[in-house]
């Protein structure tokens, strides 16, 4: 039945789009800004977690762990529960994906703090820099093409998670998917899915300019061994 | 959690119906994404052919928002649970052919030299060698895809009525609270199960040499995985990431 509306018809009605051309600059505005809070609160937790994890090492077993169950959860599942206690709300969005976003983020700036050669710490220290001063002067940098290479994962992981959000009533890319669905008319849903996609493309390809920029030693040969 | 009580035993035939279509579903796409991506990756990585390919293809997957692929896959194959599966096998290839790869390759190539010498065929070596070697980090592999698989079968209530995604997708429709939290909490519960009991396979698929080369201290080998290191070209650090796209 459903497929036949499905059929029928041209697969893109490109007056629709034309027509909706606002919806669709605010739809990707939204989405995007949906992604960066989501990536940019998800950063300052887990940077705060990760300084207290490589203080006191047994946390990391803790909050890896607690992190990874959040993270298996299925998107819709936690969405879903969240409106149950927090509302149909931007807020209720955002836990959820600031939450997927803390395993991700965790495990690599711990692993690009934990990367930086003991020597060259000890060489800082011998220097005379106080511990802030190792920390911001030697332990960051070193560690950023690891961090950064966190933060593409966790970005584009976003942007896809954003658009499941449109079925708690979110506006993003996401609402031309639900809504297509709901009515058959598969012109806003190929809008969706192409738009979402296009942007974590860019986001990707954007996010490995920059970790190429800040650590051009760190672009091996394609298939080097280790 | 009482409401969820109480409509589990008010719906007991639905909850399972669900229960075992949701199993279902995913089981069937990940058998289709093994059988596809298992013996074509096992083959290149064996070869060291097609590199790029297979490590930059989880890349790939992940850029791809699960529900703007169930939705590109609408138009071509209608509202039914054939237009899930094929997204779900979509999602669930790219994890295990870039692992299985990356376990192929990166058995130590010594190793494999010394297989040879010792008279191995080629298949030998393949189906002895670095098939075990390779093991944890292609259960590893296919341990991401079965969690995403599970995950993303929840979106499929969009497309197709069936499975759990069905309790909270008509949960939020009319607003019952108690069909969403059961919808959600069962499917979080399959998933957990999954990644856990694919994490004991990751286990015990490890050979007993690798656990014990472990045990003295080989770096980058702890409980958590590797770091997410979205490679540039290299093959570090991807063969232990989780991904999520559901």
């Amino acid at each position: 039945m459903a497929v036949a509306v499905v059929g029928q018809g041209p697969l893109v009605d490109w007056s629709w789009i034309g027509g909706h051309t606002d919806d669709i600059v605010a739809r990707l505005l939204h989405h995007v800004i949906f992604t960066l809070i989501a990536v940019g609160l998800g950063f300052v937790i887990s940077l705060a977690l990760s300084l207290l994890v490589v203080r006191w090492r047994w946390l990391y077993g803790v909050v890896a762990s607690i992190a990874g169950i959040l993270y298996t959860i299925p998107s819709l599942a936690l969405f879903a529960v969240l409106v149950t206690i927090t509302g149909p709300t931007v807020t209720t969005a955002e836990i959820a994906l600031v939450g997927y976003t803390l395993l991700i983020l965790i495990r690599n700036i711990v692993a690009g703090l934990d990367g930086v050669p003991r020597d060259v710490r000890e060489a800082a220290v011998g220097m005379g820099f106080s511990p802030r001063q190792v920390l911001f002067k030697v332990d960051f940098p070193l560690a950023l093409p690891v961090i950064v290479a966190g933060l593409r994962v966790a970005t584009v992981t976003t942007i896809g998670l954003v658009t499941v959000s449109a079925l708690i009533g979110m506006d993003n890319l996401g609402t031309f998917i639900t809504d297509g669905l709901s009515r058959f008319f598969m012109t806003p849903v190929l809008l969706g899915a192409v738009l979402s996609i296009a942007l974590a493309v860019l986001a990707d390809v954007s996010l490995l300019g920059v970790q190429r920029l800040i650590a051009p030693w760190s672009r091996r040969p394609a298939g080097a061994a280790r | 959690m009482g409401g969820v009580l109480r409509f589990i035993a008010d719906n007991r035939g639905d909850v399972l119906q669900r229960l075992l279509e949701h199993v279902e579903i995913s089981a069937i796409s990940l058998a289709i994404a093994l059988l596809l991506a298992l013996p074509l990756a096992l083959w290149l990585g064996h070869n060291g052919k097609g590199g790029f390919v297979a490590i930059n293809a989880s890349n790939v997957g992940r850029a791809l928002p699960s529900l703007a692929l169930i939705a590109l896959a609408v138009p071509w194959g209608g509202l039914k649970p054939p237009t899930v599966i094929f997204a779900l096998v979509l999602l669930g290839i790219p994890p295990i052919l870039t692992n299985t790869f990356v376990g192929v390759r990166q058995v130590d190539p010594e190793v494999v030299e010394a297989a040879r010498g010792m008279g191995m065929r080629s298949s030998q070596v393949l189906g002895k060698v670095e098939l075990p070697l390779a093991a944890p980090v292609i259960m590893a592999g296919i341990r991401t895809a079965s969690v995403q698989i599970i995950a993303t079968a929840t979106l499929g209530a969009l497309v197709a009525t069936g499975g759990l995604g069905t309790f909270i997708t008509d949960g939020l429709a009319v607003s019952d609270t108690a069909s969403i939290l059961t919808g959600a909490l069962l499917v979080a519960v399959l998933a957990v199960l999954a990644d856990a009991g694919f994490g004991l396979l990751e286990r015990a698929t490890t050979p007993t040499g690798v656990k014990l080369e472990r045990g003295r201290g080989a770096p980058g080998t702890g409980p958590a995985g590797g770091p997410a290191t979205a490679p540039a070209g290299g093959p570090a650090g991807i063969e232990t990431e989780k991904e999520r796209t559901a």
